[in-house]
């Protein structure tokens, strides 16, 4: 097991916002040049680059710009949001087995560009998934989303009021992170309830921002770590999931769609782990639509099957005094979209003690990615 | 129009036979165990044999949705329209996405949203769109 013996020793960010004229490769560049920074390492000593599939920029280009060394372990993980666990993850199993020394894993995105929108490149002919979905409307991944939400609320009685506490306690955590897109927008109840449809049952608010921006971080082994400037924040426990019959966004296909690869992901990560979800300070759940965090709850066993809604009640996400404070930052919903990256900078945030939302005396901390697609998780600890 | 790759290896045989007005599946020719969507192999016996089997073409709404703008230049105009999955009545883990319409031939936006609720019973229908019949969903 890998269990405690890499740490993620440094993260680095751009500005996010919308419009950003760099191209998607001189951000995720910027980005790991200033993770790189944090940590105190230099860029010759990268010997692993683990990406996202969808990244615009190719390991070759990152390493002869950032000015790598001689790499001998990189990989991409699909599924884009599902990625990006995945990719500190497998940045942690490279370091811990030996394959490289220093890791670095990233994620760079920009609204506009054709990798970061697959669902606006829509060919005219359809085939794979895509052939049993888009031709009958069902066009984007929030429409896919939403088409399990419905369910959900029909079998389980969740609201729309369980959605707007998770909509409302992540743009909470935003209106105090001065580097969220939504730091000084206030959200209310009455302006969720009253928002346009964007696939109903599902409105505008239930969605997550688009944003230009990139985020990496760098992974060492425990023991280096110990030696660098930055407190070391250690990869504790890593899974990923890929369930039965799932097809590459949501699953109509099997017995249980609702059981999601978040089920399949939180077997690995618990049965690795010294920890239980009760001992979790707090979490970073992907969040690119707002009943992904409920599904997500109940995967990861912060309460049983169904009881997601209701878990929202009482502010249960909502710094400083719920029982499970959940994105910190903002999240997807209102600190920045850039799959769900900026989920792991928060994590990592969190167990060094520094975040705009800082839960007192966090020791662990859940970051999970992408809820209907292939996914992945990562359990943090310092 | 966005349309399916009626040409595709795996799913051929479906749009050959709702050209001729039927709904069929894939089913495993070893074991039997229906599947959607089509592929190579069955997952319950790896069987590469198969055929494909008519169905009634009745089926319930499993879930549905409302799609609102901004959509796909394909579908600006019909929006907003429903979006539902169809559970089969021959196998409860059988569904497809699909279009309620009011009747054959009418556009994926002629059903009132605020009429459509789990559990209603339909049939299958079908409407040509360039050159492919697409199943649709009549209630019953």
């Amino acid at each position: 097991m890998i269990k405690d013996r890499t740490a993620i020793v440094g993260i680095g960010q751009t500005t996010f916002g919308k419009g950003i004229e760099d191209s998607e490769l001189s951000l995720a560049c910027q980005a790991i040049s200033a993770a790189l920074d944090d940590a105190g390492i230099a860029p010759s000593e990268v010997d692993g680059l683990c990406m996202f599939a969808m990244e615009d920029g190719r390991e070759v280009q990152v390493a002869r710009n950032v000015g790598c060394g001689d790499v001998t372990f990189f990989s991409e993980i699909g599924y884009g949001g599902g990625a990006g666990c995945g990719v500190v993850g497998q940045a942690a199993m490279a370091v811990a087995t030996g394959q490289c020394r220093v890791a670095v894993a990233w994620r760079a995105r920009k609204r506009a560009s054709k990798t970061s929108r697959p669902w606006a490149q829509t060919k005219p002919v359809l085939g794979g998934d895509q052939q049993w979905s888009r031709a009958f409307g069902l066009l984007r991944p929030v429409d896919e989303v939403a088409l399990l939400a419905r369910r959900y609320m029909h079998e389980y009685g969740a609201t729309r009021d369980h959605l707007a506490n998770v909509a409302l306690a992540f743009r909470k955590h935003a209106n105090r992170n001065p580097n969220a897109v939504m730091y000084e927008k206030p959200l209310t109840r009455e302006q969720y309830m009253s928002a346009r449809w964007i696939s109903e049952p599902l409105c505008l608010f239930d969605n997550c921002l688009e944003t230009d921006g990139a985020l990496a971080i760098v992974v060492v082994s425990a023991e280096r770590a110990r030696d660098l400037r930055r407190k070391p924040v250690y990869v504790h426990s890593f899974g990923q999931g890929l369930p039965p019959q799932h097809t590459v966004m949501t699953n109509y296909y099997c017995d249980d769609p609702l059981r999601g690869p978040s089920w399949a992901c939180a077997q690995r990560l618990w049965a690795n782990s010294d920890f239980r979800p009760a001992d979790v300070s707090c979490a970073q759940i992907y969040d690119a639509f707002s009943p992904l965090v409920p599904l997500s709850l109940e995967g990861y066993g912060f309460c049983g099957r169904g009881e997601g809604g209701a878990f929202t009640d009482g502010g249960a996400l909502e710094w400083p005094d719920g029982r499970l404070p959940t994105n910190t930052s903002g999240g997807g919903m209102s600190e920045a979209y850039v799959h769900g990256f900026n989920l792991v900078l928060e994590g990592v945030r969190q167990m060094r003690g520094d975040s705009t939302a800082q839960v007192a005396n966090a020791t662990t901390c859940l970051v999970t990615s992408g809820e209907g697609v292939p996914t992945s998780a990562l359990l943090l600890r310092n | 129009m966005l349309i399916p790759d009626i040409e595709d290896e795996d799913s051929a045989p479906f749009w050959e036979a709702t050209a001729r007005g039927e709904l069929r599946v894939q089913a495993c020719g070893g074991c039997g165990r229906m599947r959607h969507p089509p592929r190579p192999m069955c997952p319950h016996c790896r069987s590469l044999a198969t055929e494909w089997r008519r169905l009634s073409g009745r089926a319930t709404v499993w879930s549905f949705v409302v799609v609102h703008p901004p959509v796909l230049p394909d579908f600006a105009e019909l929006a907003p329209y429903p979006v539902i999955v169809a559970a089969l009545e021959e196998d409860a883990e059988l569904r497809m996405v699909g279009n309620v319409v009011s009747a054959e031939g009418a556009p994926i936006n002629s059903v009132d949203p605020a009429t459509l609720a789990i559990g209603q019973p339909l049939r299958v229908a079908f409407a040509e769109v360039e050159g492919v019949h697409m199943p649709r969903w009549v209630r019953d």
